[in-house]
């Protein structure tokens, strides 16, 4: 087997690879949230809400503790 | 720090990059419209010696609207929707703030550099990339500066979870500097020359089969992560802002992007089909360019559906018709590019003017509509004041959507004659045309896409007058508006 196929059969295999990783990852996202352990859609929310004063949809708490007062 | 009563965002940034966003759209489209021009007749070539001849300008051209324009865009929507969405103002960092200055001086010297050298012919040879080393070092500089400012502020926000845009801007800067750094890997040749030759001159790393593939992995990731990645970024804060209607699927925006991602890396091989790279690779350029559709309506569906139940906005809004224009540009360009990217058809579709009219349909009606409609968005805000003139917008609107149709129809019509012309032979196999009949033939096509791009740059002047009108003379309004930027 020669350099260049070789090189051919581990990008067919990584492809398969990464279309496995796909699907895997739409079924955890679907699944955490019929879990009820994620809520994706209120993500959507930060685009809207975006004012400084606005409440974060998810604080983060490193910051949010020292800095927002009111 | 300061209280958060008094506590803004800070666009200073953000203004600066609007600015040369709209400079250089003007500048590089009026270049566009003299190429064009001078492809229907030749003898405009001639109107400035050397510096106005079509190889001096034409990477004039793509470098102005890529690096100036859209780069410009980009890093404007960035500065200001960063702090949007991670609910962080670049005011609580006088650090952070400083090196977007920094950053943006640099910009301009870069941009500068880039339009001086260019026309003066001093260039790498690499499209999209031709540069010489000196201004390399510095847009590596500038890069490393933005990932700073993107990364520092991501470490002060409120907001815990990215934005799906931030996700965008974070891919945009990652594949940029990788890419980037590997294409423009060169060797400045006076160091290794005992001095003979200018001091700018380099030559790449790669040669042959090996630089062109180098090449096209970067010259269609620019396409990627420059015309395509960053502008999702803005589709995806600035559609759903306007219409103040909710990403439709946030989970779709998530799957779309890491389906982008996977993808868009490996389809750089349809550049060079039949060329001599191994058969396997070109196969795989083609394939991943097909199974690309997916991601890529993905996210351009997603838009679409945010507007559910929100139509009458696309009569009332003429930022939402930009924007709704501008996804469905999005998934024509992105359904035409997969089918170049079959063989068969690429054999009559390479080295055609198909290919411009592909590039056009995707970077007017895609990448330029939005970042118009994002730059109006974000004047109401950064200047606090309404915008200019709604009907401006509105005929703006319609004279560029026209200018689009004739550019890419024309361009359709004309690549496909050329690509068959080219390989049309008579019964005994000699080729039945020379290269002048397919000159002659596609003479009225040339016209009419120069029109078409004669009507986008007029459209261009509006847009910067209405913009500069916004800036200065609009109604300044008292309250931030909530969605819809409010217009004259
Ligand atoms: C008034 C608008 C414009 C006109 C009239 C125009 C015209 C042209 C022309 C005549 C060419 C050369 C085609 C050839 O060599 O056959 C070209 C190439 C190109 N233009 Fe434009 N252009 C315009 C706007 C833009 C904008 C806004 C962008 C990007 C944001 C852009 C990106 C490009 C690119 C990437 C190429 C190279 C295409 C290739 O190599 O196949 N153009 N343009």
């Amino acid at each position: 087997m020669t350099l260049t196929e070789m090189q051919g059969y581990a990008f067919f295999f990584l492809t398969v690879f990464l279309v496995v990783i796909l699907y895997g990852y739409i079924l955890h996202l679907y699944r955490s949230e019929k879990k009820g352990e994620r809520d994706y859609e209120k993500y959507g929310k930060m685009a809207l809400d975006d004012e400084l004063h606005d409440r974060p949809v998810e604080a983060n708490p490193k910051v949010t503790n020292e800095k927002k007062e009111s | 720090m300061q209280s958060s009563a008094a506590l803004e965002y800070d666009y200073s940034v953000a203004k600066l990059y609007m600015w040369t966003a709209v400079i250089f759209g003007i500048v590089g489209m009026t270049i566009g419209v003299l190429i064009a021009s001078q492809l229907a007749f030749p003898e405009l070539n001639y109107l400035f010696g050397e510096y106005g001849t079509f190889s001096r300008l034409r990477p004039l051209h793509t470098n102005v609207v890529i690096y100036g324009f859209t780069v410009s865009g980009i890093f404007a929507t960035f500065y200001y929707s960063a702090q949007r969405v991670l609910k962080v103002s670049m005011g609580e960092s006088k650090l952070l703030n400083g090196l977007g200055y920094l950053q943006f001086i640099l910009y301009l010297i870069a941009a500068t550099g880039m339009v001086i050298s260019e026309l003066m012919g001093i260039t790498a040879s690499k499209e999209y990339a031709q540069m010489e080393w000196p201004l390399d070092v510095l847009i590596v500089v500038i890069w490393v500066l933005w990932g700073v400012i993107m990364f520092g502020l991501i470490g002060m926000r409120r907001e815990k979870a990215l934005y799906i845009s931030m996700w965008y801007y974070i891919a945009c800067f990652l594949g940029v500097a990788m890419l980037y750094l590997f294409n423009n890997m060169e060797v400045p040749t006076i160091f290794f020359s005992g001095g003979v030759g200018a001091w700018y001159h380099s030559v790449s790393m790669y040669a042959g089969t090996n630089d062109a593939l180098v090449q096209w992995w970067w010259g269609h990731n620019a396409v990627a992560f420059v015309f395509t990645v960053p502008i999702i970024a803005i589709i995806y804060y600035f559609l759903p802002k306007e219409s103040g209607q909710a990403v439709y699927s946030y989970k779709l925006s998530l799957l779309s992007f890491w389906g982008l991602m996977f993808v868009y890396l490996w389809a750089g091989g349809h550049h060079l089909l039949w060329s001599t790279v191994p058969d396997w690779m070109q196969t795989m350029g083609s394939v991943f360019s097909v199974v690309l559709i997916l991601p890529s309506w993905g996210s351009a569906i997603n838009m679409l559906l945010t507007m559910k139940g929100e139509w009458n906005q696309l009569t009332e809004n003429p930022l939402i018709k930009f924007m709704v224009l501008a996804s469905t540009f999005y998934m024509l360009s992105t359904l035409e590019g997969p089918i170049q990217a079959v063989k068969s058809v690429n054999a009559i579709a390479h080295f055609t003017d198909w290919i411009p009219g592909h590039v056009h349909d995707g970077v007017l009606g895609w990448v330029a509509f939005m970042i118009f409609a994002a730059l109006m968005h974000m004047a109401t805000r950064a200047f606090k004041r309404e915008i200019y003139s709604k009907s401006l917008l509105e005929a703006q609107f319609w004279i560029q959507t026209t200018g689009v149709v004739l550019y890419f129809t024309s361009m359709w019509i004309a690549g496909i004659t050329q690509g068959m012309m080219w390989r049309a032979v008579d019964e005994y196999g000699n080729l039945m045309y020379s290269f002048i009949d397919t000159v002659s033939v596609l003479h009225p096509y040339y016209t009419i896409r120069a029109i078409g791009g004669l009507l986008y740059l007029i459209g261009m002047f509006m847009f910067a007058y209405n913009f500069l009108m916004t800036a200065t003379a609009g109604r300044k309004l008292e309250q931030e508006p909530q969605f819809r930027s409010p217009m004259a």
